[in-house]
């Protein structure tokens, strides 16, 4: 595929104390697509993202953020990049108007484009009819707007965010994913580390499975899943010795690409139940198979998750709650 | 030098419009000081406190000079308080993300501290004014004092500051703001002269630089220009060396920290 790199990550390290946090990660972002970096706490996602928004210098290897040096360039590099931290990194003594104004000077902004940006930003995150409250009388779901419109002020060509929605209520997260999506209409490149499989599932393009340092594997959430072997259809028969007739009559058929016997009837792995499903039943009335019981399984992300790290996303350590 | 000066003025207003929305809090910052030590303590020991020992017409013209030292070092101590808690909710990383120059931030917080010291130094010497304590350098001695206040006020905001960016948690950084207050002051000529601690007290005494900037300033109050003169120019000098050695350190850990 021919398309623009936004991000390139080239065999990038990152050791303490002897630890190996990130471990010869290469990878590319390409530009305008949502890129999620998916993995348990612990993963390697937050110092891969600290290292790409040049707060960390890695310890071998390069990240380059459109064509620049994360580390000889830090300086153009941040002037490319918006960043949405984990932690709530409000001040709360500021309001919402005075954390942009802020930001506006440190992008070195006049005035006058400050004002205007900040405007539209506060429309933008729908925070107008509060942008003069100090931000500590916020709620929780207002706080990570007023982060994401801090993120935007600089208008970046890539923006970073850091487990967009930990700890938000299932509404406000709703909300943080139509935005993100519609700045990926504007033609933003979006990298996110998340820990929640079905927000990598529903809001990235691509995404990274990365556990121990390294990237377990890389693709779009429906690649993943096929790569998987596709969806799994279970069938239990009433008479345990029609299996291996059926099995020999359904081995090879269109749609179908694997064929497993059971100890009660067959698992068919399909790559389109659509098609697949008629020609199982088709197969099992011809042949006189009576089915008791049929189970039609999509393999979810978390079984992605489980095939490539050997656990569910949800045995790693509970996260301290960042308040 | 445009964006630079941009950057910092925009990150000392931070500090200012932080102070501004704790009202309480600024108050008793600017009031602790002369409430506790100048009002309290120093009437307190009016007349348990020997004029002979103190070579001072009374205990609190006496004490004033200790008190304005006391408080730039509390604030300086305590100057890198909101910079850890910056680092501790991510909003030191959100600063360092943008393209500012790394020294921005930390160059607001010696303003900031500088300012607000220099401001309370001011409200300490006008309350001691009302106790009848009457500079003898004028207003010369007064710049003077607050010359020598952000000298020693510069080192310890940058240990202060280098000490935010290395602990752990802030409960360490608490424990040893605690555990380095009291005994500075106490092992200083700010309560009582050195001729009058036990030897081991003023031994140690004398290597604390607090004890230097007290005996600088406390002429300036008490005495006048020939008596201080020496003494000015040596705390200048003390000044600049523990300056040069705090920066060193602060520089060092801050480098460590953000890369």
């Amino acid at each position: 595929m021919d398309r623009t790199v936004a991000i390139d990550v080239s065999h990038l390290c990152k050791t303490y104390d002897g630890h190996k946090a990130v471990d010869d990660l290469s990878f590319q972002v390409y530009a305008g697509e949502i890129f999620g970096l998916l993995g348990p706490n612990g993963a390697g996602k937050s110092t891969t993202l600290r290292t790409l928004i040049t707060l960390l210098h890695p310890t071998s290897g390069t990240a380059t953020i459109m064509g620049y040096d994360s580390v000889h360039e830090a300086d153009k590099v941040r002037t490319v990049i918006g960043y949405v931290p984990q932690e709530r990194a409000i001040d709360r003594f500021l309001t919402g108007r005075e954390h942009l104004q802020l930001l506006g000077a440190l992008y070195h902004l006049s005035k006058e484009e400050a004002t205007k940006r900040i405007g539209e930003l506060l429309t933008l995150v729908e925070l107008e009819a509060h942008a003069d409250r100090p931000a500590k009388t916020y709620s929780g779901g207002m706080k990570r707007k007023l982060d994401i419109a801090c993120g935007l002020l600089p208008d970046p060509k890539i923006l970073f965010l850091d487990e967009p929605t930990l700890g938000l209520d299932v509404q406000s997260r709703l909300r943080i994913w139509e935005y993100v999506r519609m700045l990926k209409a504007r033609g933003i490149t979006v990298v996110m580390t998340t820990n929640y499989l079905d927000e990598a599932d529903r809001l990235c393009d691509r995404l990274a499975i990365i556990d121990g340092g390294k990237i377990k594997t890389l693709g779009t959430p429906a690649e993943l899943k096929i790569a998987l072997g596709g969806d799994i259809v279970s069938l239990t028969l009433k008479e345990i010795d029609r299996i291996p007739t059926l099995e020999a009559e359904l081995k090879g058929r269109p749609a179908i690409t694997s064929v497993r016997a059971t100890a009660k009837g067959l698992d068919i792995r399909v790559e389109s139940p659509e098609k697949a499903l008629p020609t199982i039943l088709e197969s099992a009335n011809r042949l006189g198979c009576q089915i008791e019981f049929i189970q039609y399984n999509r393999p979810r992300l978390d079984d992605v998750f489980i095939a490539h790290t050997g656990r569910a996303i949800t045995e790693s350590i509970p996260e301290t709650e960042s308040a | 030098m445009g964006h630079y000066w941009q950057e910092i003025s925009a990150l000392t207003m931070r500090w200012v419009r932080r102070l501004s929305r704790e009202k309480f809090s600024m108050l008793f910052t600017l009031v602790q000081p002369m409430l506790f030590w100048l009002i309290f303590f120093g009437n307190l020991f009016q007349r348990a406190a020997d004029t002979d020992v103190m070579q001072a017409p009374n205990y609190i013209s006496f004490l004033a000079a200790g008190v304005v030292v006391m408080t730039v070092l509390n604030n300086g101590l305590a100057g890198g308080v909101d910079l850890l808690f910056d680092k501790e909710n991510g909003f030191l990383e959100r600063l360092m993300s943008t393209p500012i120059h790394r020294s921005s931030v930390i160059l607001s917080r010696f303003i900031f501290v500088m300012a607000i010291t220099s401001l309370q130094v001011l409200v300490i010497l006008g309350v001691s004014y009302l106790f009848g304590v009457h500079p003898a350098t004028g207003i010369l001695g007064i710049a003077t004092i607050l010359l020598i206040g952000m000298m020693f006020g510069v080192g310890l905001t940058a240990i202060s500051m280098a000490m935010a960016f290395s602990v752990k948690s802030h409960g360490d950084f608490f424990s040893v703001l605690g555990f380095l207050s009291l005994p500075m002051i106490f092992l200083s000529s700010a309560l009582v002269p050195l001729t009058a601690m036990p030897g081991w007290m003023s031994f140690l005494a004398q290597f604390n630089p607090m004890t230097w900037a007290i005996d600088a300033v406390r002429p300036l109050i008490l005495s006048g220009w020939s008596e201080a003169l020496p003494h000015v120019g040596m705390v200048i000098i003390v000044m600049l060396v523990f300056d040069a050695l705090c920066l060193y350190g602060g520089a060092k850990a801050f480098r460590r920290a953000m890369g």
